[in-house]
C-alpha cells in the first residue's frame, strides 16, 4: 500500500470525481469529497514525510520502466506542492456546503463538487507525475474543469470572464503543448528526468531554444505573470466564492512550480540562466508585476477584485526569487508559494463569508461590517496584515528570505524596491479596513450577522496558520530549503 | 514572592497581555475592568523594582523563547538602558491608569473596553522593546506596539480620527518596513548578528561607507523618534484621547524610538564606530535641525496638544543626537533625558487633559485666567514646563547639563548653540502659558463659576508626576548611575 501513495494521491480524488455523481443527494456528495480531499491531504503528508527521511520517491505505473511507461517522481519540490494544494482544498471545502447553497442553484451542487474534485485530482497528477506529457493531460483536465467552475458564478460576468480564461488558458496550453512535442521531436523522450539528461547534447539548437520560449510563455500565460495576468482578475472575482478561494490558493502555485521544474530540472539551470537573457526579463517582469498590480489594487471597487490584483502583485515577489536563480531565492519563492496559499487562502474564504452574509463584495458595501461581522473582519484584518509583512505572521517571513536573497546576490536596489512593494499592500489593506470600521452601517443592514461556524472554522484555521507558520517556521523552512538545496545539486 | 528574576522577566512581559483577557471579561464593569488595570500594572511595577534590585546586585538575567528563523531568536536580558526605560514605562503606566479613570469617565468616552485592553498589549510590547536581547525582537515588538495603539490614536471613530490613523500607520509601518527593516536585514548580511553586544556588532574593518549607510536607514527607519522629516505622526497621533496622548506619545511609543536609537548607536554600532561614520554628522544636524525646527512650529500652534506635541518632536532631537554624539556624555545625557522629559512632558499632557475635562477648552488662546479656577493643574503645568525646558528645581536641569557637555566633549559648537536657542525657544512657548492663566484677563470680574479643578483622580496622577519631576533635580543619583552604567556593562 504505502509503496502506491504516488498514485492513489492523484487517483482518489479522480476516481471520486465521477462516483459522486451517483450521489444525488448534495450534502452526501460533499461529505464524500471531504472525504477524498481528506485523504489526499493525508496522503500528501506521508509522502512529504517520506521523501524528507529518505529522500526522493520513483513509482512506475503499472510497473512499465522509465522512460518507456509513466513515472511519477517525488521529491521534496513536488512532496511540499502536495501538501499545499490537498491542504488548502480540504480546509476550502469544509465550508463549501454553507457556500455554495446561496451561490450556485440547487441543481448543479452535485456538479460542483465533481467538478471540484476533478480539478483538485488534476492539480495533484500536474505536480505529482515525471512525464511531460502527462503535465499537459493534467493541466487540460484542470483547465477545463475552472473554466466550469467559473462560469458557475451567479454573476452573469462569470461566462464572460470564464470565456477570458478559456482563449487565453487554451492558448497558454498550446503553447506548453508545442513545447513539449519539440522536445521530444529533438530527444524521443517524454520522461523529464530523461528529458534532463539527453537535453543538454541538443542544447544549442534552434529548436530545442525554441521549445523552452514555448514552454515559458504557455507556463507564465497560466500563472498570471506580468502583463500575461488580464484573464485573472475578472475570473476570480465572479466565480462563485469557494472556487475563488480554492484556485487563488492553489491554481497559480501549480503555475509557479512548472516554471520551476522546466527551468530547473528539465531544461537545467545553466541552459536556462546563461543563454538567454531570462533573469533581467524576469526581474522586471517581477518588479513591474509588482507595482503596477498593487498599484491596480488600490483603486479596485470590488474587494475580490482587490484581492485578485494583489495575487498579482504577490506572484510578482514569487517571480523575483525566482530570478535570482540561486538556492536562497528559490528558498524564498517557494515559502512565499507556501505563505501566500495560507493568505489567500484565508482572504478569499473570509471574502466567501462576506458574500454569504450580504450578497456582495463591493467595498461601499463593507460599511460597518467591523461591528456587525467581528470575527469575520479581525480574519480579514490579520490575514491583511500577513500579506503586508508584518512580524508574527507568515508574511514577514517570505520577506526576510526574500529580501535577504535579493541582497546576497548584491542587488540593493531590488531589495528597496520589494519593500517599497509592501507599502502599496499597506493601502490596499487599510482601505478596506477604513471603510469596515470607520463607516457607519448602511441603512437597512441592522440585522446582518456574523458569519457561520461552517465559515468560520475554516477561515480562522488558515488564519491561524497564518500566524502559526510566522513563529514556528520549522516545517515550512525546512521543507523549502530541502527543495532548493536539491534542485541546485547541493545536499542538504 | 519567590519568583526567579527570570519568570519576573517573562512575566512583565506576558501579564499585560494577559490582563487584556480580565480586561474584556469584566468589561461590564467598569469598575472591576479598571481594578484588572490597576492590579496588573502594580505587579508590573513590583517585577520591574525586583528586576532593578536584581540588575543592582550584579546579577545577569536572561530568557530565551525560541528561534522564529534560523538564528533570529527572541530573547529578552536586562541591560541598564532597558531598565530605565521599562521602570519608566511601568511606573507611569500605573499613574496614567489613575489618571484614565479620571479622564475617560469625566469625559464620557465610549469603548473605553477596548480603551483599556489596547493600552495594556502597547504596554506588553514595549516591556517587550525595553527587555529585547537583539534587534530582531525588539523589532517584533515594535511592530507590535505600532498596531496596538492604532485602535487607541482612532479611538473617537470619526473622520478626524480616521485621518489621523492614517497618518499615524502609514509613516509608522512604512518607515519601519521600507528603512527599518532593512536596515536589520543588512546588519544581518553584513554583521552576521543581531544581538546586542557592548561595542556593537560590526567588525572594525567594516566599510564605512556601507556601516554608514545603515545608520542612516536606523535614523529613518525608527519613525518613532520622529526626526523630522518622519515626525508628521505625532501630531496626527494627537486626536487620541489624552491618556493616550499623555503616555503613549510622550513616553512609551516616543520613548521606544529613541530608545531604539540609543540601542542601535550603542550596541550594535558602539560608538567608536560610530563616531567615524561617515553619515554621522549629517544625521547630527538633521536631528539639530528636527530640535529647531519642531520648536518653531510649536510657538505657532495654538491647540495645547499639537503644541506639545511639536515640543515633543523637538525634545526627542535631543536624545537622538545625545545618541549620535558617540560620547559617554551624550549617551548618559541621552539617556537621562528619556527620564527627565518623561516626567515633564507627561505631566503637561495630564494638565492639557484636565483643562479638556473641566473646562472644556483645548485651544491656548481661550486659557488666560484659567489659574484663579485651576491652581493645582496651572502650578503642575508651570512645574513641568520648567522640566522641559532644564530649569532648576526640575530634573530636565541635569539631562541638558550632559547633553551641553556632550557637545563639549565632541566639539560640536553649532549643536552647542542649537541646544541653547532651543531653551529659549522652550522658554518662549511654553512659559507664557501659565503666566497668563494666573496674570491676565480681567481681574476684577468675577471667576467663571461652572469651571473647577479636573477629578480627582485625575489631579492626584498629575500631582505625582509633577513631584516626580522635582525628585528627580534632588535626588538624580539613581537615574545617573542607570545611565552611567549602560557604556560600563
Amino acid at each position: 500500500m504505502i509503496v502506491h501513495l504516488p498514485i492513489l494521491q492523484v487517483i482518489i480524488p479522480l476516481m471520486a470525481a465521477p462516483l459522486c455523481l451517483l450521489l444525488t443527494r448534495p450534502r452526501l456528495a460533499w461529505l464524500f469529497s471531504l472525504i477524498a480531499s481528506g485523504l489526499a491531504f493525508l496522503i500528501s503528508g506521508m509522502l512529504l514525510q517520506q521523501v524528507m527521511t529518505s529522500g526522493t520517491i520513483i513509482y512506475e505505473m503499472g510497473g512499465w520502466e522509465a522512460p518507456w511507461g509513466i513515472e511519477y517522481r517525488i521529491d521534496q519540490l513536488n512532496a511540499l506542492l502536495l501538501l499545499i494544494i490537498s491542504a488548502l482544498s480540504t480546509i476550502v471545502l469544509f465550508a463549501a456546503e454553507t457556500s455554495i447553497h446561496k451561490e450556485i442553484p440547487a441543481d448543479k451542487h452535485t456538479l460542483f463538487y465533481v467538478l471540484y474534485l476533478l480539478s483538485l485530482a488534476a492539480m495533484l497528477g500536474i505536480v505529482a507525475t515525471g512525464d511531460a506529457f502527462n503535465v499537459f493531460v493534467f493541466l487540460e483536465i484542470s483547465s477545463l474543469s475552472a473554466y466550469a467552475l467559473i462560469a458557475l458564478g451567479q454573476d452573469r460576468r462569470a461566462l464572460w470572464a470564464s470565456y477570458q480564461y478559456l482563449i487565453m488558458g487554451t492558448i497558454g496550453a498550446t503553447f506548453i503543448l508545442i513545447g513539449i512535442g519539440l522536445m521530444y521531436q529533438m530527444t524521443g523522450t517524454l520522461n523529464m528526468y530523461d528529458l534532463s539528461i539527453r537535453l543538454p547534447e541538443v542544447a544549442q539548437t534552434r529548436t530545442v531554444f525554441t521549445a523552452f520560449a514555448f514552454v515559458i510563455v504557455g507556463i507564465c500565460l497560466k500563472l498570471a505573470m506580468f502583463p500575461l495576468h488580464l484573464w485573472l482578475p475578472n475570473a476570480y472575482a465572479y466565480a462563485p466564492s469557494i472556487v475563488t478561494a480554492f484556485f487563488a490558493a492553489t491554481a497559480t502555485k501549480v503555475a509557479i512550480y512548472l516554471l520551476i521544474r522546466f527551468t530547473f530540472s528539465v531544461f537545467g539551470l545553466s541552459f536556462s540562466f546563461t543563454h538567454l537573457p531570462l533573469q533581467l526579463l524576469f526581474v522586471t517582469l517581477g518588479l513591474v508585476g509588482v507595482f503596477v498590480a498593487s498599484t491596480a489594487a488600490i483603486y479596485q471597487t470590488n474587494v475580490k477584485h482587490l484581492f485578485a490584483y494583489s495575487s498579482i502583485a504577490q506572484i510578482g515577489y514569487m517571480i523575483v526569487g525566482f530570478s535570482i536563480s540561486t538556492a536562497a531565492g528559490l528558498t524564498a519563492t517557494l515559502l512565499h508559494l507556501f505563505n501566500h496559499a495560507l493568505m489567500k487562502g484565508a482572504l478569499f474564504l473570509a471574502l466567501g463569508a462576506v458574500m454569504y452574509r450580504i450578497g456582495s463584495t463591493q467595498l461601499s458595501n463593507f460599511q460597518g461590517l467591523g461591528r456587525q461581522m467581528p470575527v469575520t473582519m479581525a480574519a480579514i484584518v490579520i490575514g491583511g496584515l500577513s500579506l503586508i509583512g508584518v512580524p508574527l505572521t507568515v508574511g514577514f517571513v517570505s520577506k526576510w528570505y526574500l529580501v535577504l536573497a535579493v541582497i546576497e546576490n548584491g542587488w540593493w536596489p531590488v531589495a528597496v524596491l520589494i519593500l517599497a512593494g509592501s507599502l502599496l499592500a499597506i493601502v490596499y489593506v487599510w482601505r478596506i479596513v477604513e471603510v469596515a470600521y470607520f463607516k457607519p452601517a448602511l441603512a437597512g443592514t441592522e440585522t446582518i450577522q456574523e458569519a457561520p461556524l461552517s465559515f468560520l472554522i475554516p477561515v480562522w484555521t488558515l488564519v491561524i496558520a497564518n500566524i502559526y507558520f510566522g513563529i514556528d517556521t520549522r516545517l515550512s523552512v525546512q521543507v523549502a530549503q530541502a527543495a532548493s538545496q536539491s534542485l541546485f545539486g547541493v545536499s542538504p | 514572592m519567590s519568583l526567579s528574576l527570570e519568570s519576573m522577566l517573562q512575566f512583565s512581559i506576558i501579564l499585560p497581555l494577559l490582563a487584556t483577557i480580565g480586561i474584556v471579561a469584566t468589561g461590564h464593569k467598569p469598575n472591576l475592568r479598571e481594578a484588572v488595570t490597576i492590579t496588573t500594572s502594580l505587579v508590573v511595577l513590583y517585577f520591574v523594582i525586583s528586576l532593578y534590585q536584581g540588575l543592582q546586585q550584579g546579577e545577569s538575567i536572561s530568557v530565551y523563547w525560541g528561534e522564529l528563523l534560523p538564528g533570529l531568536k527572541i530573547s529578552f536580558s536586562i541591560e541598564p538602558l532597558g531598565m530605565l526605560f521599562a521602570l519608566i514605562a511601568s511606573f507611569l503606566w500605573l499613574i496614567t491608569t489613575v489618571y484614565a479613570i479620571g479622564y475617560m469617565r469625566g469625559h464620557h468616552e465610549q469603548n473605553q473596553t477596548r480603551f483599556y485592553s489596547c493600552f495594556a498589549i502597547a504596554i506588553s510590547s514595549v516591556m517587550g522593546i525595553a527587555f529585547a536581547d537583539n534587534l530582531f525582537t525588539l523589532f517584533i515588538f515594535y511592530e507590535v506596539l505600532t498596531l496596538s495603539t492604532y485602535p487607541l490614536v482612532t479611538h473617537a471613530g470619526t473622520e478626524d480620527a480616521k485621518k489621523g490613523g492614517r497618518v499615524y500607520l502609514g509613516i509608522l509601518l512604512s518607515t519601519s518596513i521600507l528603512f527599518f527593516l532593512l536596515a536589520i536585514i543588512s546588519t544581518w548580511f553584513v554583521a552576521g548578528t543581531l544581538d546586542f553586544k557592548q561595542g556593537g556588532v560590526f567588525a572594525p574593518d567594516v566599510n564605512p561607507l556601507v556601516a554608514g549607510t545603515i545608520l542612516v536607514l536606523f535614523i529613518f527607519g525608527i519613525g518613532k523618534a520622529a526626526i523630522m522629516p518622519f515626525h508628521r505622526w505625532l501630531p496626527a497621533a494627537m486626536v487620541a484621547p489624552t491618556p493616550v496622548s499623555a503616555l503613549l506619545h510622550a513616553v512609551a511609543v516616543v520613548k521606544a524610538g529613541v530608545f531604539t536609537v540609543l540601542k542601535v548607536c550603542v550596541f550594535i554600532f558602539g560608538i567608536d564606530l560610530l563616531a567615524i561614520l561617515p553619515s554621522t554628522q549629517f544625521l547630527l544636524y538633521l536631528a539639530g535641525a528636527s530640535v529647531l525646527l519642531a520648536s518653531l512650529v510649536a510657538m505657532r500652534q495654538d491647540n495645547l496638544k499639537a503644541r506639545l506635541a511639536y515640543s515633543t518632536v523637538s525634545q526627542l532631537g535631543y536624545i537622538t543626537m545625545g545618541a549620535l554624539m558617540a560620547t559617554s556624555a551624550g549617551v548618559v545625557g541621552g539617556s537621562m533625558h528619556i527620564a527627565t522629559h518623561a516626567f515633564g512632558k507627561i505631566t503637561l499632557f495630564f494638565c492639557a487633559g484636565a483643562i479638556l475635562v473641566a473646562a472644556h477648552k483645548s485651544e491656548i488662546s481661550q486659557m488666560r485666567s484659567l489659574g484663579r479656577q485651576m491652581p493645582i493643574t496651572m502650578i503642575a503645568f508651570f512645574i513641568a514646563s520648567l522640566s522641559i525646558i532644564g530649569l532648576p528645581p526640575t530634573g530636565g536641569t541635569w539631562s541638558k547639563w550632559y547633553l551641553l557637555m556632550g557637545t563639549l566633549e565632541s566639539e560640536q559648537f553649532i549643536l552647542m548653540c542649537i541646544l541653547i536657542i532651543s531653551s529659549l525657544l522652550n522658554i518662549a512657548y511654553l512659559l507664557p502659558i501659565p503666566f497668563h492663566a494666573f496674570f491676565s484677563g480681567d481681574k476684577s470680574s468675577t471667576p467663571d463659576s461652572g469651571i473647577k479643578e479636573a477629578p480627582l483622580p485625575s489631579l492626584i496622577a498629575l500631582s505625582i508626576t509633577t513631584v516626580g519631576c522635582v525628585i528627580l533635580f534632588v535626588y538624580p543619583q539613581p537615574l545617573y548611575d542607570l545611565a552611567k552604567a549602560i557604556l560600563a556593562t
